[in-house]
C-alpha cells in the first residue's frame, strides 16, 4: 500500500489484515519495552492544517512506538498562516526527509492531491480531509466493534452480522463517511440516523438503511450505536432549531440508553458533547468504548505506517 | 499587400467560393482571379465562417495582468477564431464607470487582434447595493450594451427591476449570473450524490434555477431584455422554454465546457474542473446540448476565465472558479454539436458570431459572408483532430480543462476587419497586427 486516503478503496482483505496487524501492535502495549525498532531512520511528518490534538498526539505516539523520527507541523504560527501553499509545505517537507506524511486538512481532497498532484513521492496518510474522509478512525472503530464482539479470538474476522447505528451530523462528518464504506467492506449492516438537515445529498445511493428518527433504529436492537459530534454552530445554520430540541430528537438520553441491549456498545469519536448528542449515563457506563476508541487508536496507526512505510521498503527490496 | 484573397473556401459549409477582402471589407465573392498585390490563402478543404464573437470573456486588465491582459486575451480570441469579445466587468477597478470602459475599449482597438465591448457593472462594485453609471457606459466611446455584475447575482429583487427598467433605456440587456447567494454559500460543486460523497458542498441545481424563475417573470412584468450567462442545468433550460413560448424577451448562453464535461471529473479534486456554476450530469449536458440544438439556448459564449498556476494548485475549496476557452470553444462545438449531426454549420455561425452580436447590439459582426460586409471571416480546417494540450493555448494561463481530450477542427486563419490575426494556424506577429488594423 503507497498510500492510506480513503476506506472506500479498501477490500476485505486489506481491512482485515490491517485490523490484524493493529492485534500484533496492542501485544507490544503489554511489554516491558514497548518500542518496536521497525521504523528506525525513517521520518514520518505530522502536517496539520487543522487543530487536533487528540489525533495529533494519537499518531506521535504511534510513529514514535516505531522508532520513527517525528517531526510534527501545525499550521498556527507556522509559514502556512503565512500563505504557503500546500504544494509549498509538502515540497519543504519532503526535501527534509520525510518518508511519510501525516496530513490533516480542512479542505476536502488535501490528502489525495498531496498523494496524486505529483508535487511529492512521500506516502501520505490521511488523517481527516474536510468532511470527506478520516480513515484511521473508521479503522480503529472497526477494531474496537471486533475486539469487543470476539476479544482474543478476533484474528481474521470480519463484522458479518453485526448491526451499526450512527446517528448524528452526516452531512459534515468525515468519520461517518469513512464508517459507512470500511463497515459495509467487512460485512456489517449499517444504519444512519439524522434530520434530513443534516444528510447528505444523494444518501440513497449509499449500502445503508437511513432513518429521520432514532426510535426506529434503535427499535432494530443494534450492536453498536455511534454517535457523532454535534458542532453547536450548526444551529444558526438552521440545521436544527436549538440543542434542546436536538438532544430531545436525536441525542442518546439516559432513558433511550437504558432500553438498549445489555451487549450494545455506544461509540463516540470524541470529543463529547455531553448532554447534547449523548447523556452522561451513556458515555459514562461500560457499554462505552470512548476510551478504548483511544487506545485502540494508537495500535490501528502503528499498523497503517508500518504497512505504509515498513512494507513498501520489503517490496522494493 | 494591400488585399487578400481567400480561395476555394466552403461558405458555412455549403457552396464553394472566393472572397477578395479590401479595405476592412469584403470586396466580391464568387470565381476570382488573384491580383498582384494581393495575399492569397489556399482555403481548399477549409470551411469559411463570418468571425466568431464572445459574449462573456474575461480579460482580468485592469487589475489581473498576472492572469490575463487584453492583448493576451485577445491573441486567445484570435486563436479561437473569434473577431470580437465582450469583455466581464469583474476587473479591478470594475467596470463600473465610463472611464474603465473606454480604457479597456481603447486597449483593445490599439491592439487589433479582436474588437474589445466592455460589459458594464449593474451595481457599483459589482456591490448589488447601487446602480453603476449605466447611461454614462452607454453614452461612452465603448458603447456599452451588456450589463452585468457576473461572479455574482444581481439577488436583490427591486434592484434587478429597477436595473432591467433602466438598462431599456439604452436599448441595453442585463446579463445575469443566476446563482441565489445563499443557497450557495461556500458551494464547491454540483449538488448531488457525488458531492455527497466527495464532501465537497453542494451547488444545487435550484439555486440557478430559482433565480432564472424569478428573472423571466421579472422580465415579462417589465417588457424589459434578459439575458441568461451560463445555463447549466436541464432545470433553467425548462423554465426558459416556458418563457420563450410566453414571448417573454430572455436569451440564454451555455459554455463550451458545460456542453461536454460532468460532474465526474471532481473526482480527482482536480481544481482545473473546478467552474461556477459547476460542471454538471450527464443529464443536463444532454438537455443543454438539445436546448442549444432547438434554440431554447440562443448561444454559445465561453465564460473564459483565466487564473494563475497558484490559483488552481491548491486544494478543490481554495481554488478559483473558471476555465480558459477561447482557443478550444470551436474545437467543442464541433465535437459536441456538429459530429453529433445536433447542429450544421449555418447554425454555428449563429449562435457563436451573428446572434450574439445582435444580443450585444454589435453591429457589422455576424454579417453572412457577401460583397459589402465587413471583412471578419474564420477560416475552420473540419478535418483537423488534436489530443488538446496547454501548448494550444495563446493566453497567459494554463487552465485548460481539456488537457488529453481528443478534439475535432482547429482554427487555420482569421481575419479582422481584413487584418489577417491568425495565418496557417500561427498568431500574426502583434506589432503587425497593430499597425495594420
Amino acid at each position: 500500500m503507497k498510500h492510506l486516503l480513503s476506506t472506500r478503496d479498501l477490500d476485505r482483505e486489506t481491512a482485515v489484515g490491517i485490523l490484524d496487524i493493529a492485534e500484533d501492535m496492542a501485544l507490544t502495549a503489554d511489554r516491558e519495552v514497548r518500542k518496536l525498532p521497525t521504523l528506525r531512520g525513517r521520518t514520518v511528518v505530522n502536517l496539520f492544517f487543522e487543530d487536533s490534538t487528540r489525533t495529533r498526539l494519537s499518531f506521535e505516539s504511534a510513529a514514535k512506538r516505531l522508532s520513527a523520527d517525528v517531526i510534527t507541523f501545525s499550521a498556527k504560527g507556522s509559514s502556512v498562516s503565512k500563505g504557503e501553499s500546500l504544494k509549498d509545505t509538502a515540497q519543504t517537507l519532503q526535501a527534509m526527509g520525510a518518508d511519510a506524511i501525516v496530513v490533516r486538512h480542512h479542505g476536502s481532497g488535501a490528502a489525495h492531491q498531496l498523494a496524486h498532484a505529483g508535487w511529492i513521492d512521500a506516502h501520505v496518510l490521511n488523517a481527516g480531509d474536510g468532511t470527506h474522509e478520516h480513515p484511521t478512525q473508521a479503522l480503529l472503530d472497526a477494531f474496537t466493534m471486533r475486539q469487543r464482539r470476539y476479544g482474543a479470538d478476533s484474528r481474521g474476522r470480519d463484522l458479518s452480522g453485526m448491526r451499526v447505528v450512527i446517528v448524528g451530523d452526516i452531512v459534515h462528518s468525515r468519520v461517518a463517511r469513512s464508517n459507512v464504506w470500511l463497515l459495509t467492506t467487512l460485512g456489517a449492516e449499517v444504519h444512519l440516523v439524522a434530520p434530513r438537515t443534516l444528510l447528505p445529498a444523494g444518501v440513497e445511493t449509499w449500502p445503508v438503511t437511513v432513518h429521520e428518527h432514532l426510535e426506529p433504529a434503535l427499535a432494530l436492537r443494534p450492536d453498536v450505536v455511534m454517535m457523532l459530534r454535534i458542532q453547536q454552530e450548526r444551529m444558526h445554520a438552521a440545521f436544527f432549531p436549538s440543542g434542546r430540541e436536538y438532544a430531545r430528537e436525536w441525542g442518546l438520553t439516559a432513558e433511550r440508553f437504558a432500553a438498549l441491549g445489555p451487549d450494545t456498545m455506544v461509540m463516540h469519536p470524541g470529543p463529547m458533547n455531553r448532554g447534547l448528542e449523548i447523556s452522561s449515563a451513556a458515555a459514562d457506563s461500560s457499554a462505552s468504548t470512548v476510551l478504548a476508541q483511544v487506545t485502540n487508536g494508537v495500535f490501528i496507526r502503528m499498523a497503517v505506517l508500518y504497512l505504509l512505510v515498513a512494507g513498501s521498503q520489503e517490496a522494493s527490496a | 499587400m494591400t488585399g487578400t484573397l481567400i480561395r476555394g473556401a466552403s461558405l458555412l459549409g455549403e457552396t464553394r467560393e472566393d472572397i477578395r477582402i479590401r479595405g476592412g471589407r469584403i470586396a466580391a465573392t464568387g470565381r476570382l482571379t488573384p491580383e498582384l498585390d494581393e495575399r492569397v490563402i489556399d482555403a481548399d478543404g477549409l470551411l469559411a465562417l463570418p468571425g466568431l464573437v464572445d459574449l462573456h470573456t474575461h480579460l482580468r486588465e485592469p487589475g489581473g495582468e498576472a492572469s490575463e491582459t487584453v492583448l493576451t486575451g485577445t491573441r486567445a480570441a484570435a486563436a479561437g477564431g473569434y473577431t470580437a469579445v465582450f469583455a466581464m466587468a469583474n476587473t479591478s477597478p470594475v467596470a463600473d464607470t465610463a472611464g474603465v470602459v473606454e480604457q479597456v475599449h481603447a486597449l483593445g482597438a490599439q491592439h487589433g487582434y479582436a474588437t474589445v465591448r466592455p460589459i458594464g457593472a449593474v451595481t457599483v462594485g459589482l456591490e448589488g447595493e447601487r446602480l453603476s453609471e449605466i447611461g454614462a457606459m452607454a453614452r461612452s466611446r465603448a458603447q456599452v450594451r451588456v450589463f452585468s455584475d457576473d461572479g455574482k447575482c444581481v439577488h436583490d429583487a427591486l434592484l434587478m427591476r429597477r436595473a432591467l427598467e433602466y438598462v431599456a433605456t439604452f436599448d441595453g440587456v442585463i446579463a445575469q449570473h443566476a446563482q441565489e447567494p445563499r443557497l450557495t454559500e461556500g458551494a464547491q460543486m454540483n449538488e448531488g450524490a457525488l458531492s455527497g460523497e466527495l464532501g465537497l458542498a453542494g451547488w444545487p441545481a435550484v439555486a440557478e434555477e430559482s433565480i432564472v424563475a424569478r428573472d423571466v417573470l421579472l422580465a415579462q412584468h417589465t417588457g424589459a431584455r434578459l439575458h441568461v450567462c451560463h445555463v447549466s442545468t436541464a432545470g433553467s433550460v425548462d423554465v426558459i422554454r416556458w418563457a420563450k413560448a410566453r414571448g417573454i424577451a430572455v436569451t440564454a448562453e451555455v459554455t463550451p465546457h458545460h456542453l461536454l464535461l460532468t460532474e465526474e471529473l471532481a473526482r480527482g479534486y482536480d481544481a482545473r474542473f473546478k467552474v461556477n456554476p459547476p460542471l454538471r450530469r450527464d443529464d443536463d449536458v444532454r438537455a443543454l446540448r438539445e436546448a442549444l440544438a432547438d434554440g431554447t439556448i440562443d448561444i454559445v459564449a465561453t465564460d473564459h476565465a483565466p487564473h494563475p498556476a497558484e490559483a488552481k494548485e491548491c486544494t478543490w475549496a481554495e481554488a478559483a472558479f473558471g476555465m480558459v476557452g477561447l482557443e478550444s470553444a470551436l474545437p467543442v462545438l464541433q465535437t459536441t454539436m456538429i459530429e453529433t449531426g445536433m447542429l450544421g454549420w449555418a447554425d454555428l455561425a449563429r449562435v457563436m458570431s451573428s446572434a450574439p452580436a445582435e444580443i450585444g447590439r454589435l453591429d457589422g459582426y455576424g454579417d453572412p459572408l457577401t460583397e459589402g460586409a465587413p471583412a471578419h471571416v474564420t477560416l475552420v480546417d473540419p478535418a483537423a483532430r488534436r489530443t488538446w494540450s496547454t501548448g494550444d493555448l495563446r493566453g497567459r494561463s494554463r487552465n485548460t480543462p481539456y488537457t488529453g481530450v481528443e478534439l475535432a477542427g482547429a482554427i487555420v486563419a482569421t481575419v479582422h476587419g481584413g487584418v489577417a490575426t491568425v495565418l496557417d494556424g500561427t498568431l500574426v506577429d502583434a506589432e503587425e497586427v497593430a499597425r495594420r488594423g
